[in-house]
């Protein structure tokens, strides 16, 4: 590890100010960065602590309800307005990592979460476009049993472009189905960006994960009113080679608003399969106004995976998602709270 | 999890030669005495010689003070160093282990103001305002905390690497149930509302600590034991 300077803020202005340094990053519960940083992959010469700047708590409002950046992961999935209103949310944060990870881990931070690509986080392997920028991908004819099949940029093993790294978030997952915003703070001033379109699929730059800027800040992330909806039912299924702490081979965050039988309104994204939480507007259009059964997911299902490619050791996760989808659909018709 | 493995390794090996040399030494002691401890030092730590070099990959150290089960410590410190490092090397405070050093293992877990964390990716520097309790504040040979005495009771450990991390995690698990706090198990079985320690519960609540020996059916039955007993 490099050495490094370090700076708490006590303000967001004061750390986009403090983050805007050559080589500086934000510092919030550091469970990826800090361990990234003892790897060698990441190598920042100053960091900036957010941890302090007045960002850690959970509001609710006419609008939908607002999540400080440094909300932790544990806080917020106990909160009771996010339990009540949107137990999806809370289902995946307790889906993911273990309890004293989530006791550190922020909101921000979690929306700011590596992959886990093993030819990413092991500088020992030559290849990683995203890593090692036009040095090609190890993943693409290496193990690839974690690896995306949606959404990659597949040109051969040596192409500069080529990533198949999967986002590692469950939070994420559910941030997309439940239609969340991001807002961030930056030397510029703010804005906010909807999740769905916060991280980014490698196209042909895989270094960048997201669209935020380099000095930009995360300060809060919302929820709407409406995807409150889907607290009566809805449900996060992760499928993964252990029963608990193990990131996810695929996983559905899966919101509906019924209307007796009837889907008035739902919320879909898959996770595991992509640079991104996968959300498909097309499936969930084929949700909506349809009678919640089987048939109709399966056509959901159907619709989300087009166009998927698996690779030698991952293949099977097209079924997987496929089969992922009708169950946690399924199971969310009969709700995540007894 | 190979690294945490690796590591064990050594542990045990360590262990094995401590007790046929039969020394009035701590293992640390003899350890550092027979120049076997480098591996681990160098990992963590920059040596001091570092922090007088100049130019921009210059150590940065910086002055800190922390409260360390209800002591104030101030030491000045590398800003690379982990709390369990400043723990372990800088305070001789050994009851906190590494295992993988990657947050994966749960072994080096201290609660930050009563919440367990994991002390390898906390940076020390980090800490500070935090109320830091590890195994050593938890309770003394004399005045067992009653998840310590639980661990014994049911024989909940068979090396003992991993235990001081998972009695801490253990001591959390059961103020967290008395909140009320809810794990993906509860939502899985519908019980969201001030769910029961059930066994299942606890094998999901203590699911980041992970014990090579196997020791699970044991530390169940403590953590049981003790949320049962209702006096942690």
């Amino acid at each position: 590890m490099i050495p490094f300077s370090y700076t708490r803020a006590d303000a967001p202005e004061a750390a986009v100010h403090a983050g805007a340094a050559h080589g500086a990053k934000f510092l919030g519960g550091g469970t990826n960065l800090v361990d990234l940083m003892k790897y060698g992959v990441e190598s920042p010469t100053a960091l900036v602590d957010v941890n302090h700047i007045g960002l850690d708590k959970v509001t609710a409002s006419a609008g939908g309800v607002n999540i400080g950046a440094s909300v932790r992961n544990s806080d917020l999935a106990n909160h009771p307005d996010i339990v009540a209103n949107y137990p999806l949310l809370s289902f995946a944060l307790l889906s993911g990592a273990s309890p004293q990870l989530r006791n550190l881990a922020t909101t921000g931070g979690n929306l700011l979460q590596r992959t886990r690509c093993y030819y990413f986080t092991d500088t020992a392997f030559p290849a990683c476009n995203k890593r090692k920028p036009g040095s090609g991908c190890g993943a693409l004819v290496g193990f690839n049993r974690i690896h995306a099949i949606l959404g990659q940029t597949d040109q051969g093993p040596t192409s500069p472009h080529t990533c198949i790294a999967t986002n590692p978030s469950d939070m994420c997952v559910a941030l997309y189905a439940l239609n969340a915003t991001v807002e961030v703070q930056g030397p510029k001033g703010k804005r906010s960006i909807p999740v769905r379109e916060f991280h980014r699929l490698p196209g042909e730059d895989p270094t960048r994960d997201t669209v935020l800027g380099p000095d930009e800040l995360i300060t809060a992330v919302t929820l709407p009113a409406n995807t409150a909806a889907f607290a009566k039912n809805s449900w996060y299924l992760k499928a993964r080679d252990r029963q608990s702490y193990a990131f996810a081979l695929v996983s559905v965050a899966a919101g509906l608003e019924l209307q007796g039988d009837t889907i008035k309104s739902a919320g879909l994204a898959l996770g595991g399969v992509a640079h991104k939480p996968w959300h498909s507007p097309e499936a969930e259009h084929a949700l909506v106004g349809k009678p919640a059964t089987e048939a109709t997911f399966k056509q959901a299902a159907e619709i989300a995976l087009r166009g998927a490619k698996g690779y030698k050791d991952n293949a099977f996760k097209v079924e997987l998602a496929k089969n992922c989808i009708v169950r946690g659909l399924t199971q969310a018709t009969k709700g995540a709270r007894a | 999890m190979s690294p945490c493995s690796e590591l064990l390794d050594v542990e045990m090996d360590e262990s094995a030669v401590e007790q046929d040399a039969q020394l009035q030494l701590t293992r640390r002691q003899f350890l550092a005495a027979s120049g076997v401890v480098t591996a681990g030092v160098a990992a963590g730590f920059a040596p001091a010689a570092d922090a007088q070099d100049s130019g921009p990959h210059a150590a940065q150290t910086i002055p800190l003070t922390l409260s360390i089960n209800k002591q104030q410590r101030t030491l000045t410190v590398d800003t690379r160093t982990s709390l369990l490092d400043l723990l372990r090397e800088n305070l001789d405070l050994t009851g906190s282990k590494k295992g993988c050093d990657h947050g994966q293992c749960g072994a080096c877990t201290v609660l930050l103001d009563g919440r367990r964390a994991n002390s390898c990716l906390t940076l020390a520097v980090a800490a500070q305002g935090y109320e830091i309790t590890t195994i050593e504040g938890l309770g003394d040979e004399n005045n067992l905390h009653p998840v310590q005495a639980a661990f014994l009771e049911h024989d909940g450990y068979q090396c003992g690497y991993c235990t001081p991390g998972q009695i801490c995690s253990a001591t959390a698990l059961i103020e967290e149930a008395k909140r009320g706090d809810l794990s993906q198990v509860s939502f899985e079985t519908g019980q969201t509302t001030r769910p029961q320690l059930t066994d299942e519960e606890i094998r999901e609540r203590m699911s980041g600590n992970i014990c090579r020996c196997g020791a699970y059916p044991n530390i169940v039955a403590a953590v049981r034991a003790v949320a049962m007993g209702g006096n942690a």
